[in-house]
């Protein structure tokens, strides 16, 4: 059982949870993740990203978009409530090393994934370069942190409502454009984005790691449910990545297989609607 | 198929077996080979079929006495020789024909650690039954003493008696040891090495404890309760129970030696990475290895949408790629989960499949089609990636190899396509890498196989290993007597050493 310390609500379904993991916390490096179930008997497992740990406190921060039934009964708990189950830290980390200039491309709540990356990377004495992207103002997360790691700073919304208007792209590309290029560029965020952010630096020849969230069972190599396609061969997410090179991803099929149980998932998101819906009546 | 219920068998065991009392005289060899083999008592096919309840229901006790009547109590006990963990069957069968069903179970209990498992899932007609003097005597293994039916029967009747005895422990030792998965390998080195006096945690990734037993083997084969209570029967002798921590990664395995105070380690950690077949399509939407498939079934319970949160596809036609017991069970698991056909496709023919002759009974009379000297050769895919068939190509058997076996042969041009929106993998498993990849100095083989010594001693000091992770996908009971051999030598190290206050 692992108690929840902090609660805070981000956006409308995007929420960012502390909670005692003092294991997880003490081993964690970049780049990994969780497994988390919020019911022994009938819960799903799901993995989420950690955005941050404290290794004194024993804590570890969680941002989850609320999407399906589990981060939906997630977002519902407070402060003092309990995670039934969180397993981790999972994954290989990030390979860190002084590489000169990194681009950290965050879209969404990858933002929140990029966090410990970033921070590892300007800690190993890289130029660190930012680009933050999401639909809104509203949806976009962690500024601050992101702001106290960056060497530049790169903001960026669809709609123009905050930074720059466009696609994480476009800063991508100039970037790209500029002498000397970026030595390595770390995309996170939703697979569309990530896509493009390694179309946009193929034709530079700028090496491009991606970080994939499949559906998973176990996350230890034992289900294959969050197979992907790299370079022509089948990987697991869980136990080769999360994070591959961008260039070599099937983004296509990898997006295909995420929709496997959508209609499900659909039905569950808008249960919770109705459920909150009624709520708000009540 | 004519379907003979629990109550008709046990009725025609009762006229036989009050014939044999009424003799009055000890039973001849010749009224032994008499005895009709017990058949064992079914759900009906049509209504298992849409449960997910045993299918076998277990002996009655009179079919159970009348069995354990046919035993020829042989000098030489072939059987014990066929058991993994020699049991002393002669004994406990003797001890069943006698009405002792409660010595019988003592019998069991002096080597075997978990009888009402053993007694479901082991291929007693490749081991104990296979040697049997009697099956040989009536030309037939199906006609041997029906060993492990009778060990199921008293390891039954013990735990539904709720007489489990707990076995002694001896002093505290103050020694600690940390045993790596909840399977059966890890299952009996934490009973063998916490009896004697040593403290001993058991780490599970999942939530919930029990390896292979839970997440693979389905409810219709292996209730969930009984492998509850073995654990439960660990936790009352003392061991703690550390689930949702994954070793290499929660902790590494060197830290657990360094650092955590332990004094040896057990790996038991199973065969648990599903292989495919690398065949264009096989990461199309709808494939599935059988581990995700009965994992999401069995230990997530996606067999009821209303209560669980895991989904798991529907499925209107269903391949299954394999010939062993994990395949039937993905198949028979489609079924319950209300496929409306389930195609079994294998390369060879039905004598060469690796699974117990029980269980492909059990699947056809549950409607699984059979398409032999078959394969897949590639899985189609629509518009968006979702199964819509697949290709297979037939075989045909060969000359002998060299070892005697004839080998299927692809018949050239004679490709052809299944229509079906699911296709389950059950071509078995290879050793998970996580412990190999994050314990430097621990030696494995060019299968990822943890190598071992005769002791079960791995290449790491105070460090053992048994099970899957070093037989590579095996049996149930061959994993349990590994780790007995296991924890014998973690005991023997640990004795050697001065007592702990």
């Amino acid at each position: 059982m692992h108690q929840i310390i902090s609660r805070t609500q981000l956006s409308a379904e995007v929420f960012r949870m502390e909670v005692a993991a003092p294991l997880i916390a003490r081993e964690r490096q970049a780049g990994q993740f969780v497994i988390v179930q919020v019911d022994l008997d009938w819960g799903e497992r799901v993995p989420l990203t950690i955005a941050d740990a404290d290794p004194v406190a024993g804590t570890i921060t969680l941002i989850f978009q609320s999407v399906g039934r589990t981060t939906h009964l997630l977002a519902d708990k407070q402060v003092g409530d309990t995670v039934a189950a969180i397993l981790g830290p999972l994954g290989q980390p990030t390979h860190i090393e002084k590489l000169g200039t990194v681009v950290c491309v965050g879209g969404g709540i990858g933002v929140a994934p990029m966090h410990p990356i970033a921070q590892a990377m300007k800690a190993a004495g890289n130029h660190v370069v930012i680009i933050m992207g999401a639909r809104n103002r509203e949806l976009l997360i962690m500024e601050e942190e992101m702001r106290r790691i960056a060497d530049e700073l790169i903001l960026v919304t669809d709609d123009g409502s905050y930074g720059r208007k466009g696609l994480v792209t476009q800063p991508l590309k100039e970037l790209c454009e500029r002498a000397p290029k970026p030595d390595c560029v770390v995309a996170i965020g939703p697979p569309i984005m990530m896509k493009f952010c390694a179309e946009t630096t193929r034709p530079y020849g700028v090496h491009t790691l991606v970080s994939l969230n499949t559906i998973m069972v176990d996350g230890t190599g034992m289900c294959g449910g969050c197979r992907v396609t790299v370079g022509g061969k089948t990987k697991f997410v869980c136990v080769d990545g999360p994070e591959f090179d961008g260039h070599q991803v099937d983004f296509d099929n990898m997006m295909k297989r995420l929709r496997s149980y959508k209609t499900r998932e659909d039905a569950d998101h808008h249960q919770c609607h109705l459920d909150l819906e009624l709520a708000r009546k009540a | 198929m004519s379907h003979t219920t629990p109550a008709q068998l046990q009725a025609s065991a009762c006229i036989k077996l009050n014939e044999l009392l009424a003799l009055g005289r000890p039973l001849t060899p010749k009224d032994r080979l008499a005895i009709p083999a017990q058949e064992m008592p079914n759900q009906d096919p049509q209504v298992r079929s849409a449960n997910m309840q045993e299918v076998a229901t277990g002996y009655s006790p009179e079919q159970a006495r009348l069995e354990a009547m046919r035993c020829l109590q042989c000098k030489n006990a072939p059987c014990v020789k066929g058991c993994p963990v020699a049991i002393d069957i002669p004994r406990f069968l003797q001890a069943i024909a006698d009405g002792r069903d409660a010595d019988a179970i003592a019998v069991i209990r002096e080597t075997s650690l978990l009888p009402a498992v053993c007694g479901r899932v082991c291929p007693q007609e490749t081991q104990c039954q296979a040697p049997c003097t009697l099956g040989k005597a009536l030309k037939s293994v199906d006609k041997s003493v029906m060993i492990g039916r009778l060990e199921r029967y008293v390891a039954d009747l013990e735990r539904e008696s709720g007489q489990v005895r707990a076995p002694a422990i001896q002093p505290s030792t103050g020694r600690k040891v940390a045993v790596i998965g909840t399977g059966p390998a890890g299952i009996t080195v934490a009973a063998d090495v916490r009896r004697a006096g040593h403290a001993v945690t058991l780490f599970e990734a999942f939530h919930k404890p029990g390896g292979v037993l839970v997440y693979g083997i389905p409810e219709f084969r292996l209730p969930k309760r009984i492998v509850q209570q073995e654990i439960d029967a660990l936790v009352a002798m003392g061991v703690k129970l550390d689930t949702n921590f994954v070793v290499g990664r929660t902790r590494k395995l060197q830290d657990l030696l360094d650092q955590d105070g332990f004094d040896a380690v057990f790996v038991g950690t199973g065969a648990g990475l599903p292989k495919f077949m690398n065949i264009p399509g096989e990461n199309l939407v709808g494939v599935f290895s059988a581990n995700e498939y009965l994992t999401r079934a069995n230990l997530m319970r996606a067999y009821d949408p209303d209560k669980s949160h895991t989904p798991i596809f529907r499925s209107r036609q269903v391949a299954v790629l394999g010939g062993g017991n994990v395949a039937m069970d993905a198949a028979r698991m489609a079924i319950r989960l209300g496929a409306e056909s389930v195609h079994l496709v294998y390369r060879r023919t039905e004598v060469e499949m690796p699974a117990r002759v029980e269980e492909v009974g059990h699947a056809k009379e549950e409607g699984v089609q059979f398409h032999l000297l078959q394969n897949a050769k590639r899985i189609l895919g629509d518009e968006h990636d979702c199964v819509q068939g697949m290709e297979c190509v037939r075989y045909e058997l060969g000359a002998p190899d060299a070892s005697g076996r004839r080998s299927p042969v692809e018949v050239k041009g004679s490709e052809f396509v299944m229509t079906v929106d699911t296709v389950i993998v059950a071509i078995g498993n290879e050793s998970n890498p996580l412990i190999r990849q994050t314990t430097p100095g621990l030696n494995t083989n060019k299968y990822g196989n943890i190598t071992v010594d005769e002791t079960g001693k791995t290449s790491l000091d105070r460090v053992f290993a048994g099970g899957d992770i070093v037989l590579g996908a095996a049996t149930v009971i061959l994993a349990m007597g590994e780790g007995r051999r296991a924890a014998a030598a973690i005991n023997n190290m640990l004795a050697a050493l001065p007592l702990r206050p």
